[in-house]
């Protein structure tokens, strides 16, 4: 049994502690949003907020975030509210989507500390997560416009 | 596990046959479309996506179209439902093309609906969702969804309108002739009378035979309210919030999941297993040996991964043992250049070979390109739960060919195709991956034997050690020129046969040995009186598959570097050379138009540009893309890349932009870093790490001009792929004099020719 917070709520998850977070979140909890792409830290499709940071849920086990605080992509806002979300929309980022969970996550971490990234800091931030469907310049654009309009 | 259980089981397992042969032997039939049209249930939509125009989407298992009241169904596609809203059935998969909102569109477009009361549902894999261009069979491959479905969607949307006026026009009891419509209303403009489509759905009943009509009966693209505006696509919003339910995101009831630990050689299969350590991890349920894989069963997807890992297997070799991609590929070269050995004529106009021979001005070069894996970002994943009786299943799956599934999976169960319910799920890429239907045998498999639906899930590892790759190629061409244009052309691909791994052989033998898919994209428009093409081809076992834009990717490149090296050579622009062998005035149109976009004469510091030209699926393409090497790594970095597109008729603009943004990016990655190689038979490969693939600091900005005209539409989802080989390549020689012939051109590579 591991205790954490899950988007807000406290959860008992009954699992092994080494299994990666990635798993009791998307298989044992249903939160589906976040997902599996690489399961090596190389893709980003996994990113989830611990205590408000970005890390890699397929290289954390839920073991490591025992009693912590974890966002998945359900919980970033009220219906898809968020700057980035509203944004992404505008910009018709997603192609087969599979990847966008993970890059908007890894976006929202830029925003909450960087108010208004360069193109450089956005590409430096955002290198880690592979869009295998070749949306970069349009989150680039995305990301530009929530700085903007948030 | 009780001995009565298990010989049970071992009665299963040999009752069964179990992946590999099953799939391949019969594939062959699977793709004949006579097959593919005879029994699916119409009604088999089980577990269904609903989307509105507005944004929301989920999978959910209940009739959606009961969400909106009772609605009356006039044709397989449209649905009118009493609170003024429309469902429309979206027939292709959506795998980021904007297909799901393309077709809805066509079919709003004709019945005159107000697109923001449309509900796009993902139709069934019925046959009557079929693709008429290809052979009806419920499959989204190379690019032909708009194309094939063109004429029988628009009917089917002008046809719904016809029955709403003929409704109204019996309510108001005035000819239907005097009627007319706007967005979801129909009109008497004499008497100023209007009512919605809603209202008289109310009432109206469907004919028994619906309404005759003829194209004259269809909108003049003039008229079009719809179509050729960029509209949002239905599946976005949802792609933002986690909710856009894919294959992976398969959630049955009491299911089980398995990973398998897969043949490292195509083809080999598990010889000894010893499974006593992963048997002891808690969570296991059985290990089961396949013919390509050991399959790890267990209730949580940790705990057969942990199985995964403690199993010890020795393998039979597969008949790929021994093969080396990287001494494999100067022997394809020098078989390429022996042109004393013919090779099956692919082309022939003219008589090219015998006026190289007679030419006083001839060139010749010789190019590679090797193995590339799709890399879709969602690993291949199935999930199924075979009936109690063993003779039917649910499968629940991201696919492109729910057909073709189906087919695959009655072999396995040795049952009739319609008993094989394929549940369309979302795709997290495609690229020709999720055509061929090597998942669905096993969690058939699985299931037949735990009696539980069973999970399938591929690791990043297994999903490229189990990748269906682009075949790699050599090609040596020659031509001769007279008169400062190219009077003979000659091009000889040596490449293993991608119809030879997928089936079906008749394919192979009605094309005479050529395969149309290895060689996709050898014809060209250019003029030139004399042409040959030839296919030498080679046996190597690998396992291969369209990928996107199959054969285009290679032989425009060697196509589009050729010409550039002939023009250079005869101190001609690029551009101009090809101009002077180029009729069709759409391929001049988007050549000119890309020229401009780049401003293709002024000359750049520390970058230079690269040309190409193709016509990929009818669509015409130009692209031209401004690189700076490095030239102390050889490195090559993309800066811009302009490109004009004429697909016809243009159905969704933004869309067709984003095709282009996706198609440059993935291009790029085939044409700078991405290879794969084998060693002993295996693929050496096994992650992002070591199969690299283009990251946003590899991006470079993309301007896109789409040029509609007034043909047919034709696709857009491998457009420009096939420009970016040969215009990197040329750039690569606009910037640094070297010529790079072997794709992709990595920096040892560029290195290397920039010190010939
Ligand atoms: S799945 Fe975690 S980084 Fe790729
Ligand atoms: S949208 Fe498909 S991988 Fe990013």
């Amino acid at each position: 049994m591991v205790a954490f917070t899950l988007n807000g709520k406290s959860t008992n998850v009954d699992a092994e502690p080494d299994t990666p977070l990635l798993w009791v979140v998307r298989e044992h909890l249903k939160m589906t949003g976040t997902k599996f792409g690489c399961g090596a830290g190389l893709c980003g499709a996994c990113t989830i907020h611990l205590d408000g940071e970005p890390v890699r849920s397929c290289q954390t086990t839920v073991g490591d975030v025992s009693g912590k605080s974890v966002t998945t992509i359900e919980a970033l806002s009220p219906n898809g509210t968020h700057p980035l979300q509203v944004a992404w929309v505008a910009e018709q980022v997603p192609q087969c989507g599979y990847c966008q969970s993970g890059q908007i996550m890894q976006a929202a971490s830029l925003l909450a500390k960087n108010k208004n990234p360069s193109r450089e800091e956005i590409i430096e931030h955002m290198n880690g997560n592979i869009c295998r469907c070749g949306t970069y310049t349009r989150i680039i654009r995305a990301i530009q416009r929530a700085a903007r309009e948030a | 596990m009780t001995h009565h259980e298990k010989k049970a089981q071992k009665t299963e397992l040999a009752a069964l046959k179990t992946n590999g042969d099953v799939v391949e032997t019969t594939l062959a039939e699977a793709v004949n479309p006579t097959v593919g049209r005879r029994g699916f249930m119409a009604g088999a939509a089980g577990l269904t996506f609903a989307v509105s125009a507005a944004g929301f989407m989920t999978a959910r298992s209940a009739d959606v179209l009961a969400a909106s009241g009772k609605g009356n169904t006039l044709n397989a596609y449209v649905t009118i439902n009493p609170d003024d809203t429309v469902t429309i059935q979206s027939p292709a998969a959506e795998m980021g093309q904007g297909i799901m909102t393309a077709i809805p569109m066509i079919i709003a477009e004709e019945l005159d609906a107000d697109w923001d009361k449309v509900n796009v549902v993902q139709a069934p894999a019925a046959p009557t969702y079929g693709n008429p261009k290809l052979g009806g069979g419920v499959i989204t491959v190379a690019s032909r969804a708009v194309d094939g479905y063109w004429d029988s969607v628009r009917m089917a949307g002008a046809q719904a309108r016809r029955v709403l006026i003929d409704a109204a026009a019996a309510q108001w009891s005035v000819p239907a002739s005097e009627l007319s419509t706007e967005p979801n209303e129909v009109v008497h403009k004499a008497s100023g009378k209007s009512m919605s489509y809603g209202d008289i759905a109310k009432t109206a009943t469907v004919p028994a035979e619906l309404p005759k009509l003829t194209e004259a009966d269809l909108k003049k693209p003039a008229d079009f309210r719809i179509v050729g505006k960029s509209v949002p696509r239905v599946d976005v919003p949802a792609k933002t919030r986690g909710e856009f339910t894919y294959g992976m995101d398969a959630e049955i009831d009491g299911m089980v999941y398995a990973s398998l630990l897969r043949t490292p050689i195509e083809g080999g299969s598990p010889d000894t297993v010893d499974d006593a350590a992963a048997k002891a991890v808690k969570g296991v349920v059985g290990v089961f040996k396949l013919k390509d894989a050991v399959a790890v069963v267990g209730s949580t997807i940790e705990s057969t991964q942990k199985g995964k890992d403690a199993l010890k297997v020795t393998w039979k070799p597969g008949p790929a043992a021994g093969f080396n991609s990287v001494n494999a590929l100067p022997e394809y070269a020098a078989r390429a250049e022996n042109l004393s050995e013919a090779g099956l004529p692919a082309l022939t106009e003219g008589d090219a070979k015998g006026t190289i021979a007679g030419s006083d001005k001839v060139y010749k070069a010789t190019y590679t390109a090797d193995y590339t894996y799709h890399g879709q970002m969602e690993p291949m994943n199935i999930t199924a739960m075979v009936d109690a009786d063993g003779k039917g299943a649910d499968v629940w799956v991201g696919t492109q060919a729910a057909g073709l599934m189906a087919f695959v999976g009655s072999l396995i169960l040795q049952t009739k195709p319609p008993k094989i319910r394929v549940h369309q799920l979302g795709l997290g890429g495609g690229f020709g991956r999720r055509i061929y239907p090597d998942m669905v045998a096993y969690p058939l498999i699985l299931s037949k034997i735990t009696k539980k639906p069973v999970k399938v899930i591929f690791s990043r590892e297994d999903d490229i050690g189990a990748g269906k790759l682009r075949p790699m190629t050599a090609h040596h061409l020659e031509a001769s020129v007279k008169d400062g244009k190219i009077d003979a052309w000659h091009h000889r691909l040596v490449g293993e046969s991608i119809i030879g791994f997928t089936g079906p052989p008749q394919r192979l033998k009605a094309s005479k040995g050529v395969d149309p898919l290895t060689m996709e994209g050898h014809e060209t428009l250019y003029t030139i009186p004399n042409k040959a093409t030839e296919y030498l081809r080679e046996q190597r076992d690998t396992a291969l598959a369209a990928w996107r834009a199959i054969g285009s990717g290679y032989n425009k490149f060697v196509i589009e570097a050729f010409m550039d090296e002939i023009a250079h050579a005869e101190g001609v622009d690029p551009i101009e050379f090809r101009l002077r062998m180029m009729d069709d005035h759409r391929s001049r149109r988007v050549i000119e138009a890309t020229a401009k976009m780049a401003d293709w004469g002024r000359t750049r510091e520390g970058t230079a540009l690269g040309f190409s030209y193709a016509i990929i699926w009818g669509t015409r393409t130009a692209g031209i893309v401004e690189v700076s090497v490095d030239k102390a790594t050889g490195a090559v970095k993309a800066h811009n890349f302009w490109s004009a597109v004429d697909p016809g008729i243009v159905v969704n603009p933004d869309t067709i932009a984003a095709q282009t943004e996706s198609n440059v990016i993935y291009g790029l990655g085939q044409a700078l870093k991405e290879r794969i190689t084998y060693d002993n038979g295996a693929i050496e490969q096994t992650n992002y790490h070591d199969y690299t693939v283009m990251r946003m600091e590899d991006a470079p900005e993309i301007h896109t001009h789409v040029m509609a005209s007034d043909n047919r539409p034709t696709g857009i989802g491998e457009i420009a792929l096939p420009l970016v080989g040969g215009a990197v390549s040329n750039a690569i020689f606009a910037a640094t004099g070297a010529r790079v012939r072997s794709m992709p051109f990595t920096p040892d590579r560029v290195k290397e020719a920039m010190k010939a």
